[in-house]
């Protein structure tokens, strides 16, 4: 066998030979210009150019997430929910996308409630966006969501719903579909009940799941809830008060309006005709419009008693100073001023009692007008009572210096001026509060009420309940507006309508009053416009609607009686209907 | 010296693999964070609509309507109620 030699390559003799010295370095410079170049793009990336890469990364991973606000709810003062937004949801298509089977479109035309021809119509409408539908509650959403139709797609949006209805519509107003208010307290309060959405920055995955928050942009804001001085159960019973007068006298229009007189909050506002807020197709003006607050009208006789106690103040009169209103009628210049019946000589209060024409006008002429219009001015008429409610009238006043006297004296029984029937019940405020007049809050009041402003000594303010009450009673115009068990007081108006300046055979009959009247809790105003069934005086129209709503009120309110109730339903039932009732009280 | 080394390259090894681990854990919990305010929200939501068909159902027209069919209620007439003074 032949020896192998063992080789060993440490002594190769290629090594033995030197390179040339150039060569290593050349090699050496070469990778050091390479990894130069690399140091320099990564500065160039990282350092000068950072700002561009950085957004084009994000662009690709990092999402701005819009974080829904909800608008506020609004509540009454106990609580109850009035008005709350819930989530719907818009269904719309890409019509260029939406190539659907008849089936499929029937299928989602019956899902939408919708017409067929309809939905091909709004889907060969040739634009690049359609909605289909919008405020589509979440269930149906999801049936045409799993559809899973080409091009058609959904969007979150709020829907308001007003569980009260109708009995709620016209304080409350509504939202248009982008959740905005557009009437009444929603847009009166729509900055408060409008939350702000928010905005978030965060990384998503490749299947679209959050991994990671990077910041929160602005957080996200809910609107404020806003708690009405609403009653809803008082805002119930008006509002049915009111439903059965329209029965009844078959008016125009009609609207009550309900006062705490302590806090000077608004505990109802009615107005009818009236409307379903969370079904608005075919409504009309009419029925939209809050009578409360927009429409100014000529209050007639509810306006005496300002004037009866304007001229007591003045020591003019006093309760039993006979007035000579004559045989009914009276010229003032070339107009003549009629009383309804003749009365004859009669004393102050009688004059109110009675709704004597002339003995106001008698009373008003012993005061300036400079005067008359510095108590209409305090009392609040032709100023608006800014509320924030859209549309608010002012009423009308005008100036002392343009008054003829004929004008002063139709003005003193509430002809020649015009107010809302809200700014009517808050001037009653100043009977019923001792003389003062408070600021009216349509949210509620906690805490200490606000002090008013004085118009009346508080003795003229009780000198006018008696008053008033003897209006409310037996001998004046407004009987039927009695309350079993408490004792009422309050002035009724029928006032003949203004058309294109002359005076129709049209009527606005109303009735202003308070209750109890030894120690006032509530003002009640009740108009009701064109009654048309036969009756057309306050004290057969109006006031009824005030005995219904102050006697539930007052009960609502746990207010106690201050009359016994026997003798008012002995004076008011048949014998035998009493006897009845006695039998069956024994049996209790 | 290769001992040294070997231990530091186990320690940057295991550091790496920690910091994968947690950063898995971040996004997991993260993703259950979602999940759960997500969760509230829809909570809220049916609490709105809950309170809203309470609402519905508690209609004093409805109300009215119930007791005055079904349950044969009625206002009392007058001279049938009787006020309880508080004896002072």
């Amino acid at each position: 066998m032949k020896k192998q030699r063992a080789v060993t390559f440490n002594h190769n003799p290629l090594l033995k030979r030197e390179l040339p010295a150039w060569r290593p370095r050349i090699i050496m410079l070469a990778l050091m210009g390479c990894s130069l170049a690399l140091v320099g793009r990564a500065l160039y990336l990282q350092g000068v150019n950072n700002d561009f890469l950085q957004a084009k990364g994000e662009s690709r991973y990092a999402r701005v997430l819009e974080v829904p606000a909800t608008r506020g709810r609004i509540t009454d003062r106990h609580g109850d929910i009035l008005a709350v937004s819930t989530p719907v949801r818009a269904v719309w298509a890409l019509p260029a996308d939406a190539r659907l089977e008849p089936a499929q479109v029937r299928e989602l035309a019956r899902l939408l409630e919708m017409n067929v021809g309809e939905l091909n119509a709004r889907l060969a409408a040739g634009r690049d966006f359609v909605y289909l539908k919008r405020q589509v509650p979440p269930e149906v959403a999801q049936a045409v969501a799993d559809l899973r139709l080409p091009g058609i797609h959904q969007e979150k949006e709020y829907r308001r719903y007003y569980p009260g209805g109708e009995v709620m519509a016209h304080i409350l107003g509504f939202t248009d579909l982008e959740d905005r208010g557009q009437e009444g307290i929603e847009l009166a309060f729509d900055k408060r009940l409008s939350g702000r959405a928010g905005a978030r920055r965060v990384i998503k995955d490749r299947r679209g799941q959050i991994v990671e928050d990077v910041e929160a942009i602005r957080p996200p804001r809910d609107g404020d809830e806003v708690a009405l001085s609403i009653d809803g159960k008082i805002q119930y019973l008006a509002w049915s008060a009111l439903r059965e007068a329209m029965e009844e006298h078959k008016p125009k229009a009609a609207a009550a309006v309900v006062l705490d007189v302590r806090t000077g909050e608004v505990l109802a506002l009615v107005n009818a005709p009236t409307f379903n807020p969370n079904n608005r197709a075919n409504l009309t003006g009419a029925q939209l419009r809050n009578r409360v607050f927009t429409d100014a009208f000529e209050p007639g006789s509810v306006m005496k008693p300002f004037i009866a106690a304007l001229a007591l103040e003045r020591g003019k009169v006093k309760l039993n100073t006979p007035i000579d209103t004559g045989n009914g009628r009276m010229t003032i210049g070339t107009a003549t001023i009629s009383d309804t019946k003749r009365h004859g000589v009669i004393t102050m209060a009688q004059v109110v009692q009675k709704s004597s024409n002339i003995g106001t006008v008698k009373m008003a002429q012993q005061l300036g007008a400079e005067e008359m219009w510095h108590l209409f001015d305090q009392l609040g008429f032709g100023t608006p009572l800014n509320l924030g409610f859209p549309g608010e009238t002012s009423g009308r006043l005008r100036p002392a210096k343009t008054w003829r006297p004929i004008e002063q004296a139709t003005m003193s029984y509430g002809h020649g001026i015009s107010t809302s029937l809200i700014q009517m019940a808050r001037a009653y405020l100043v009977f019923a509060r001792e003389g003062e007049l408070v600021p009216l809050s349509l949210t509620r009041v906690d805490g200490t009420p606000s002090s008013g402003r004085r118009v009346f000594s508080a003795d003229t303010a009780r000198q006018m309940r008696t008053v008033l009450a003897m209006a409310a009673g037996p001998g004046g115009t407004a009987i039927r507006a009695q309350v079993p068990g408490y004792t009422v007081a309050g002035k009724t108006g029928t006032a003949h309508k203004l058309e294109d300046g002359r005076y129709a055979r049209k009527y606005i009959s109303s009735f202003v009053g308070f209750a109890p009247a030894s120690d006032p809790r509530i003002v009640v105003a009740v108009m009701v416009d064109e009654p048309s069934a036969g009756q057309h005086y306050g004290g057969t129209v109006a006031a009824p609607v005030f005995s219904r709503i102050t006697e539930g009120t007052l009960r609502t309110l746990g207010v106690a009686p201050d009359m016994p109730l026997t003798p008012l339903q002995l004076a008011r039932r048949g014998g035998d209907e009493a006897a009845s009732e006695g039998s069956s009280r024994e049996s209790m | 010296m290769v001992r040294i080394d070997a231990v530091l390259v186990a320690l940057a090894v295991a550091s790496a693999l920690g910091v994968v681990a947690s950063q898995h854990q971040a996004r997991r919990l993260h993703g259950e964070y979602e999940r759960e305010q997500a969760r509230a929200q829809a909570l809220e939501v049916e609490w709105g609509q809950l309170q809203l068909e309470q609402s519905t159902w508690a209609t004093h027209g409805r109300i009215e309507k119930l007791a005055r069919d079904r349950l044969h209620m009625q206002l009392p007439p007058e001279g049938q109620v009787l006020v309880v003074e508080p004896q002072s």
